[in-house]
């Protein structure tokens, strides 16, 4: 079905230069970061909301989005994840209206990362592309491992040696190759560009970046549609490299492009950042242009700890330019966000989610999220991968013996409900 | 010995397949300028106006110089200078 295929080629974010499709990530006139060109007006006539609903409820309802030829050959199950209404996070905070848009439950890997990822390998094995890789926080290098091996390709993933336990272990179960650097995340993404230049590998979020990122678009495209094909007033999205909340809000502009949803995008979009990893959230609260770097990252939100995110310009426009804002959270706010998710919505978030809400919390009593009009809020991996950061934090059980009379005692001075 | 520039795949067009140049100067600034000056269609494609572009990252044994002295930090014999595109990650 290569005709559902809309893509044109890369073009240059800085030059506008028009590149042929390949694993390339950069303008070689100005190193400006390349993204796929569509043809629009030929997606408005082919797609409909009633093309789109009869699919399956995957990522791949939204294709004519993405940009793949025929049809996708990795991860065709992923996305299609709830947009929950969170009634009584909406309490605690104080708002009228509140989403949330739950990828903790994303499949394979519980992330948002299995969106990126299925467009990143099915078109690295368009490319012919047998040795594929990343630099990973954690949630990516989970989701290329196991992607990865449900597709039959070699991985090598890299990722800083300070990384969670378990993130390193959902990684290596999937027979990858993985690598633990001995550094922080921005060297370990420097040394897999110097290995994608030198050995042609497809590295999603190298030299395939361009493919890889405009399956974060899906993630909005959802949101849109389970509300009814209309846009939220505002969204709240964790921001490592910058790029998610960039497709969030591109992903709108074009359901109205192609005419899928009427209403213009409007949508006002918010950043949160862990306080010991901020570069993004410091550029927009200090008006600067360009972010300043952070050498050392050092907060619980281990996935969040990009240093010099590739997408920091952008999104910091982005939030400048829709109206929005950026915050960011300390560890114990971060805990604290965490546990609040979880209390009255049951859902566990990682430390990225713990952030998002903590960061809502922060900017709606700042007055700068409206108390009276709607939100949503990204939630882009799942707590169980992040138990590291919980285990002081979270009371461990009361011990009792198996006998009612210490059953009981515990129940003293509590009004015992019978059911 | 000299300061060598490694010179990423997609710019080898420009100094003539080299992977590495060798070059003179005491700094990042005065090594690129002597690079740019032996292979002079370089210039364009590493500063505007002057300046080292937005998307390029430059790296002296492995450290990023925005996190040493910039373009002034200091350059011996021996050592390599990177020249890495910046736009990866996340």
């Amino acid at each position: 079905m290569a005709a559902l295929d809309f893509s044109t080629g890369l073009r240059c974010r800085v030059c506008g230069k028009l590149y042929p499709k390949d694993a390339i990530n950069f303008c070689k006139d100005d190193f400006g970061p390349l993204e796929v060109d569509y043809d629009y007006e030929a997606i408005a006539r082919t797609m409909s909301r009633a093309r789109v609903e009869k699919r399956p409820k995957t990522m791949w309802r939204f294709r004519e989005l993405l940009p793949i030829t025929g049809e996708p050959t990795v991860g065709p199950q992923v996305g299609g994840t709830p947009l929950v209404r969170a009634d009584r996070l909406a309490d605690a905070l104080g708002v009228r209206s509140l989403w949330i848009k739950n990828d903790a439950v994303n499949f394979p890997t519980l992330s948002f990362k299995d969106r990126v990822v299925s467009v990143a390998l099915s078109k690295a094995r368009e490319f012919g592309i047998k040795t594929v890789g990343c630099a990973s926080t954690g949630n990516l290098a989970n989701s290329v491992a196991a992607n990865g091996a449900a597709a039959g390709l070699e991985t090598y993933i890299l990722v800083p040696a300070s990384l969670e336990r378990s993130k390193i272990l959902g990684t290596s179960v999937f027979g990858s190759n993985v690598i633990a650097v001995d550094g922080t995340y921005d060297e370990v993404n420097r040394l897999c560009t110097q290995i994608a230049l030198k050995y042609g590998w497809g590295f999603v979020n190298v030299n395939l970046r361009a493919y890889y990122a405009e399956g974060s678009k899906t993630f909005g495209h959802e949101i849109a549609e389970d509300l009814g094909w209309r846009f939220p007033q505002h969204v709240v999205c964790p921001m490592a490299g910058g790029a998610l909340i960039g497709k969030i809000h591109k992903a709108f502009t074009e359901l109205n492009k192609v005419g899928l949803v009427g209403q213009p995008n409007n949508c006002k979009m918010y950043g949160a950042q862990a306080t010991g990893c901020n570069p993004i959230s410091d550029a927009v609260k200090t008006n600067k242009e360009r972010h300043k770097p952070v050498r050392k990252p050092n907060t619980i939100c281990k996935s969040l700890a990009i240093g010099d995110p590739a997408d920091g310009i952008f999104a910091a426009r982005l939030i400048r330019e829709t109206g929005g804002w950026a915050e960011d959270a300390t560890d114990e706010e971060i805990v604290e966000g965490i546990s609040l998710l979880a209390r009255t919505e049951g859902i566990f978030a990682e430390t990225a989610g713990g952030a998002t809400v903590a960061v809502a919390r922060k900017l709606i009593e700042q007055g700068r999220l409206p108390r009276d009009e709607e939100t949503v809020l990204c939630i882009t991996g799942n707590g169980l991968k992040t138990l590291d950061a919980l285990y002081e934090a979270i009371e461990a059980p009361v011990q009792i013996k198996p006998a009612m009379t210490e059953f009981e005692s515990l129940l003293a001075g509590r009004d015992p409900v019978v059911a | 010995m000299s300061v060598r520039v490694e010179i990423p795949s997609p710019l080898r067009e420009h100094t003539s397949g080299l992977t590495e140049v060798p070059v003179s100067g005491g700094t990042v600034r005065a090594a690129l300028d002597d690079l740019v000056r032996q292979f002079p269609t370089l210039g364009p494609k590493l500063f505007e106006g002057g300046k080292l572009r937005p998307y390029i990252n430059v790296f002296v044994n492995d450290e990023d110089i925005r996190y040493l002295d910039d373009m002034q930090t200091p350059v011996a014999d021996g050592q390599v200078v990177a020249v890495i595109p910046a736009v990866a990650g996340g």
